[in-house]
């Protein structure tokens, strides 16, 4: 009879109990769509750098696990590391931001580059031609709508498509390495660098023997698997501050719509509120009534808030693709409704005591 | 010997604080109900009709004086005390029906039994009340589409569901028609007569206060002997 009570006072406002779910929804979708965004940033930034075909990853002195700022390493290392024993290719690259930060571009050798991962599957057209030729993967192209020979501008300044690759490799801007170096100042200078072994067998011997190495000391030095297990949410600065500042936020806005919403509906059920009282409900049962009505928005706004939130990854990828991923984190799904019914349930305290402390006289001869 | 009154009131006072001013609603009520009684209570707006009722039935305590029910003092009992007399002992019938307006009217009744904590136990006796009702087959609708006197039979099926040993009915014509006032009263003089249902019922209007066993007339606070003049 509760249940009945509760969902046939949701549909008898149904406009107010729409308002709220929704009002719910929103910071449920958004702690689901930055979740799911850090995530999906993160995986496809695995995926291309899996795709590279490296087995070991040097990076440059004092760098994040995430961040690539600068190109700190003379590029000469990279033709010392190739006459290490068992190595069988070595490259640098080097990164620039680019799109307010959200994405890299990469400066490479392309015959090195080609040596180690079988080089770019093109779609349309092929490698660098002219100085200053750039390739664009096909995600990028679609999304600014670009082919062979149209111009694209970054690092302020254009360039000519000589290339279109089927995108999951390395980066979605491939730029030759010499000319980023020169345009960033970083002549003769690389971010990272990848090497391939000759048997998986030797990735763990090769890194041992690395990092004995004087001139290589403070240099991190990873198998790409190692290196991978290390890209996670946690490791990226500042992210996980802010997924906590919105959630903090996502009980605030929830705890006001549904204070705001079941304290309204109080007002609204006075009368009902006495009646109940004359027939004999407890103070504990009214309150337990609010919240478990404001519990029923909040597990709805969250269902809706889930839907939304696949709403939200259709609308990047159709808007973004090239720049934003989304996963869908369905282990966040629990984690998002424990905090829209936590912050249902903090709406609906003072509302509940309200209605329970209510004089049922009082209430019975409200109009 | 005879049986104890099932309703005790004596000296009962109730003072209202308005704003700075004090209201003596009551002032020294004294009357006794017999088990399977139907007593009018009769007078003019002001009078303490309501104010009598709402403390017999523990929504509001009297200042001083007693209500026993069954023996059992109404004023010593705690908040929770009286929330189990409402259910279980004292049922209402008012004025303007209050039916909850968004469940049927099956389901307003069906409150009343989930309230009580009665409403996995079946009734069979309950059906023959639905049939001195008259309403069986508008179970399914929500007040808004019943008539007032419809209204208010499924109000009266709704506070004798649990069988109270009170059933305390506020002015319950005076939003109906004087067919279904008829109606109304002989459901209740019904209930009174086959069920033995004790009836303690507020009227301003004195044909229907002719269908309880006895008037109690009312003004300012007291009983009185005889009708105050209108």
């Amino acid at each position: 009879m509760t249940y009945k009570l509760i969902l046939e006072n949701m549909r008898y406002h149904p406009l107010r109990s729409l308002l709220s779910v929704l009002l719910i929804a929103i910071p449920v979708t958004l702690i689901l769509t930055l979740v799911g965004l850090s995530r999906g940033m993160l995986d496809e930034s695995k995926n291309r750098t899996t795709a590279i075909g490296a087995d070991i990853m040097v990076r440059p002195p004092g760098s994040s696990i995430i961040t690539f700022s600068g190109a700190p390493m003379p590029q000469g290392l990279v033709k010392k590391l190739r006459q290490e024993p068992h190595v069988v290719a070595a490259t640098g690259v080097i990164t620039q931001p680019v799109g307010g930060g959200i994405s890299n571009v990469f400066g490479v050798d392309l015959n090195e580059f080609n040596n180690m991962s079988g080089g770019f599957n093109f779609i349309e057209g092929g490698p660098f031609k002219q100085p200053n030729d750039i390739l664009i993967d096909d995600v990028y192209a679609q999304q600014e709508k670009k082919h062979v020979g149209d111009t694209v501008n970054v690092l302020n300044h254009n360039w000519r498509v000589s290339g279109i690759y089927r995108s999951g490799k390395l980066a979605r801007m491939v730029l030759p390495i010499a000319i980023v170096q020169d345009l960033t100042g970083n002549t003769g200078r690389v971010s990272l660098i990848y090497l391939k072994v000759d048997h998986p067998d030797n990735i763990k011997p090769v890194i041992a023997s690395l990092q004995k190495q004087p001139h290589l000391e403070g240099y991190p030095i990873y198998s790409v698997p190692e290196y991978l297990s290390l890209v996670s949410v946690d490791n990226v600065p500042a992210l996980k501050s802010f997924i906590h500042v919105v959630i903090a936020i996502g009980v605030v806005i929830g705890f006001a719509v549904v204070c705001l919403s079941m304290y309204m509906a109080v007002l609204q059920r006075t009368r009902e509120i006495g009646i109940l009282k004359a027939l004999g409900a407890s103070r504990v049962y009214i309150l337990e009534l609010i919240v478990a009505e404001a519990f029923a928005m909040g597990f709805f706004g969250t269902l809706v808030g889930i839907l939304f939130s696949f709403g939200a990854r259709w609308i990047i990828l159709t808007v973004f693709p090239a720049s934003l991923q989304q996963a869908i984190v369905p282990d966040w799904w629990p984690i998002a409704g424990l905090i829209a019914l936590f912050a249902a349930l903090l709406g609906a305290l003072y509302p509940g005591f309200r209605a329970a402390r209510q004089d049922p006289i009082e209430a019975l001869a409200y109009e | 010997m005879s049986e104890a009154p099932l309703i005790e009131i004596r000296d009962l006072r109730k003072i209202y604080r308005v704003g700075r001013v004090d209201v003596e609603a009551l002032r020294g009520v004294d009357l006794d109900v017999a088990r399977g009684e139907f007593v009018a209570i009769v007078g003019p707006s002001g009078s303490g009709k309501s104010t009598l009722f709402h403390i017999v039935g523990g929504l509001t305590p009297a200042t001083s004086g007693t209500v026993r029910i069954g023996g059992q003092d109404v004023g010593a009992m705690s908040d929770a005390g009286r929330t189990r007399l409402r259910k279980t002992t004292v049922s209402f019938v008012f004025q303007k029906f209050n039916l909850l307006p968004n469940l049927t009217a099956g389901d307003n009744i069906e409150l009343a039994r989930f309230l009580a904590g009665k409403d996995h136990a079946a009734d069979p006796h309950f059906q023959d009340v639905l049939k001195l009702l008259g309403i069986g087959d508008r179970l399914r609708h929500k007040p808004s589409e019943l008539s007032g006197g419809e209204q208010q039979r499924v109000a009266i099926a709704r506070a004798v569901v649990n069988h109270p040993a009170i059933l305390l009915a506020d002015e319950p014509t005076g939003n109906l028609d004087s067919a279904n006032s008829r109606t109304v009263l002989e459901l209740l003089r019904d209930l009174n007569q086959r069920l033995g249902q004790t009836i303690l019922m507020i009227t301003h209007n004195p044909e229907a206060a002719t269908y309880g066993h006895r008037i109690v007339n009312m003004h300012d606070g007291r009983i009185v002997a005889t009708p105050p003049p209108t």
